[in-house]
């Protein structure tokens, strides 16, 4: 009975699963990322490359809500570092004793300054879309990270019987392929400190790797931690087992 | 229990006989000495319970529930309060492994029969965590202010625009205003901090219910004697204890390595009343009731089918009038629908997950029509009809094949006391 069950569900998966592919229309490729897996871990380099990526590339335009300047040491940077990174922007504060608001220099307890106002401003300035903010956005999309990497080198001409509308732009993977934002990467257009080649595909690969870790900060504090606790839950059922064999041997 | 001689212990227990009756009902408590794995769920679920407030008590003193700070306030539990992601990820998986364990506490109720007499009660009072639970999970659901915690809010409450007359005045009423808005995230609040008390309550009242007759067993008959019963302490404790730890390590498996398995990543964008998500889908656990609404065309009859799915569970002791309880010892047929039913009950809720047009549509209609039709055509038909098996005149001769040791080993615990 259980066979015919197990058969009846996979057929249901099955069918399932591909209806979910043709829905979607272009499959995401996967990619190998550093910090996949049980014991995956963010390749350091990529995601400080990456930071470099988001800060001339993409804060022009998107949000970094939820990453103040403080955790930016999460990255490798020492203190000086983050303060001089933090003081490169400008914050209003106060009000101050006059009851005036005044602006100031960043400091580390600052979160990342929204480079709009309000969304109306990022709308305007954006015919008409609003850039996402970006700290949560691996999480916030189905397969997140290679959904991201896919989509920003997904640019390229439109089919010759595509009708794309005034002011949006083709990406292979982005679904119904327009899409407000132009091509933001392109070959050169960051100069990495430590000598990569800025191609797009790099330049796409370390942005992910930076923006994976915003959305998940606590991921390799989290698979360290579920490592050890594991460990010990799969001793602890052991030794338990014994026991209840032991407790029950008379039993029987 | 030795502590019983404490005199402290006597004194209170003279007053308020606390000890006397843990021992009676924690310790003592005679329970059928041939359980097996699955009567470990009902255990698991009190676990679970304890572990959902412990988590939500310490999730609520950093969480602010308001429309403009409540995406916010959980995004900062999950980077800037100590351990924040881990208690915000027990939680959130917490729902769905409560759900899981109260399904299959569900289903072995159903293949064994513990719902005939006479635990009747005992099996309804079941079904009314089952509907509390929803309702808790629903409104905790919302609280993190997601795309899809505000959509499935509005989906579920303009649920009851269906009423005739009254609908949309309950609905308004519901939402404190014309939308789901700030009072609606409030209340919700209020009412999920509130709802895992009662749920307590009425656990209380379940397992009250379950103590009066004792557990139901594989075997489904009556424990006929001493013979038939072990003391749940030090058997089903360990017992119960082993199941834990096997469960905790899949539970952890989900919270450290795939704490967004069951989620659906649309709640990681911020509620924007503006924006409709492509597909409004709600947890999982929800799919197959959400596929039973969808598959009537009539929002009504819908709505009625979807709460008739679970209130028929409070009439099924008196749908299913065959004498024999466990289906070990059922007909054939009993086994086969069964399994079509848990069958039914999955693809319910693949179906859910999915647009109602095409295949999905269709498939969704004959499962709900199969639904209904088991508990409302097949179990009573089949009760009448079959030809149960014999019965085994005791557990004890059962379970040991003659009942020579029985005596000596039930003995032993008793030494102990």
């Amino acid at each position: 009975m259980g066979k015919i069950f197990l058969t009846a569900l996979a057929a249901v998966l099955g069918l399932g699963i591909a209806t979910a592919k043709a829905a979607e229309g272009v499959e995401i490729p996967s990619r190998d990322w550093s910090f996949t897996g049980p014991f995956g871990k963010f390749d350091p380099a990529a995601r400080q490359r990456g930071f470099q990526v988001f800060k001339e590339v993409c804060s022009g335009c998107h949000a970094l809500e939820y990453i103040a300047f403080r955790n930016l040491a999460e990255l490798g940077y020492n203190e000086d570092e983050v303060k001089a990174i933090a003081a490169e922007f400008t914050v209003v504060d106060g009000p101050d004793d006059e009851g005036e608001m005044f602006e100031r220099d960043g400091k580390p307890s600052d979160f990342w300054p929204a480079p709009f106002p309000n969304d109306k401003a990022a709308a305007a300035a954006n015919g008409g879309a609003v850039p996402p903010d970006l700290s949560l956005i691996t999480k916030a999309r189905k397969n997140g990270h290679n959904y991201l990497f896919a989509l920003l080198i997904g640019y390229e001409d439109p089919p010759g019987d595509f009708e794309l509308l005034e002011g949006l732009n083709y990406n292979k993977y982005f679904p119904g392929h327009q899409i407000a934002m132009a091509a933001p990467l392109s070959e050169d257009a960051v100069e990495y400190a430590d000598g990569t080649a800025a191609t797009v595909e790099q330049m796409a690969h370390d942005l992910t790797t930076f923006l994976a870790w915003t959305a998940e900060p606590e991921m390799e504090a989290r698979k360290q931690m579920g490592l050890k606790v594991m460990i010990f839950l799969v001793v602890f059922s052991i030794v338990l087992y014994a026991v209840k064999r032991k407790v029950w041997a008379g039993l029987h | 229990m030795n502590g019983m001689n404490n005199p402290l212990v006597k004194w209170i227990d003279h007053r308020l006989p606390i000890f006397t009756l843990m021992k009676a009902e924690l310790t003592d408590y005679p329970t059928p000495r041939n359980l097996n794995y699955w009567w470990n769920y009902g255990s698991l679920a009190g676990i679970t319970l304890m572990i959902m407030i412990v988590t939500g008590i310490m999730l609520a003193m950093q969480y602010t529930a308001h429309v403009d700070h409540a995406f916010q306030s959980t995004e900062r539990i999950m980077r800037d309060v100590n351990y924040g992601w881990l208690i915000r990820y027990i939680h959130t998986n917490g729902g769905s492994f409560f759900f899981i364990v109260v399904y299959i506490h569900i289903f072995r109720g159903l293949y064994y029969g513990s719902y005939k007499p006479p635990r009747e009660l005992l099996w309804m009072l079941g079904v009314v965590i089952l509907l509390l639970m929803m309702m808790t999970a629903f409104m905790g659901y919302v609280l993190p202010w997601g795309q899809m915690s505000f959509w499935g809010a509005t989906v579920i409450t303009n649920l009851f625009s269906a009423i005739p007359w009254v609908g949309d005045a309950i609905v308004t009423w519901l939402w404190g205003g014309f939308s789901v808005d700030n009072p609606t995230l409030n209340r919700f609040y209020s009412l999920h901090y509130l709802m895992p008390f009662v749920i307590v309550a009425v656990v209380v009242l379940h397992l009250w219910a379950l103590h009066r007759f004792g557990s139901n067993n594989p075997l489904g008959i009556d424990a006929k004697g001493p013979q038939d019963k072990i003391p749940f302490h030090p058997y089903y404790t360990v017992k119960d204890l082993y199941g834990l730890a096997v469960f905790l390590l899949v539970y952890a498996g989900f919270v450290f390595y795939a704490p967004n398995f069951f989620g659906e990543p649309d709640n990681y964008i911020p509620a924007n009343p503006l924006s409709t998500p492509a597909h409004i889908v709600p947890e999982w656990y929800f799919l197959p009731y959400y596929a039973i609404l969808r598959a009537i065309p009539d929002k009504l009859l819908g709505v009625i089918a979807m709460f008739a799915s679970i209130l028929v569970l409070f009439i099924l002791p008196w749908l299913d009038r065959s004498p024999v309880r466990s289906g070990r010892f059922r007909s054939w047929m009993f086994k086969v629908t069964f399994w079509i039913f848990l069958a039914d009950c999955v693809v319910l809720g693949v179906v859910g997950a999915f647009p109602p047009e095409g295949t999905w549509l269709i498939v969704g209609r004959l499962t709900t029509a199969w639904y209904f039709l088991h508990f409302l055509v097949i179990l009573p038909v089949l009760s009448v009809v079959e030809r149960p098996k014999p019965l085994p005149s005791s557990i004890s001769e059962a379970v040991l094949g003659g009942g020579h040791s029985a005596a000596g080993a039930a003995a032993k615990p008793m030494e102990k006391a």
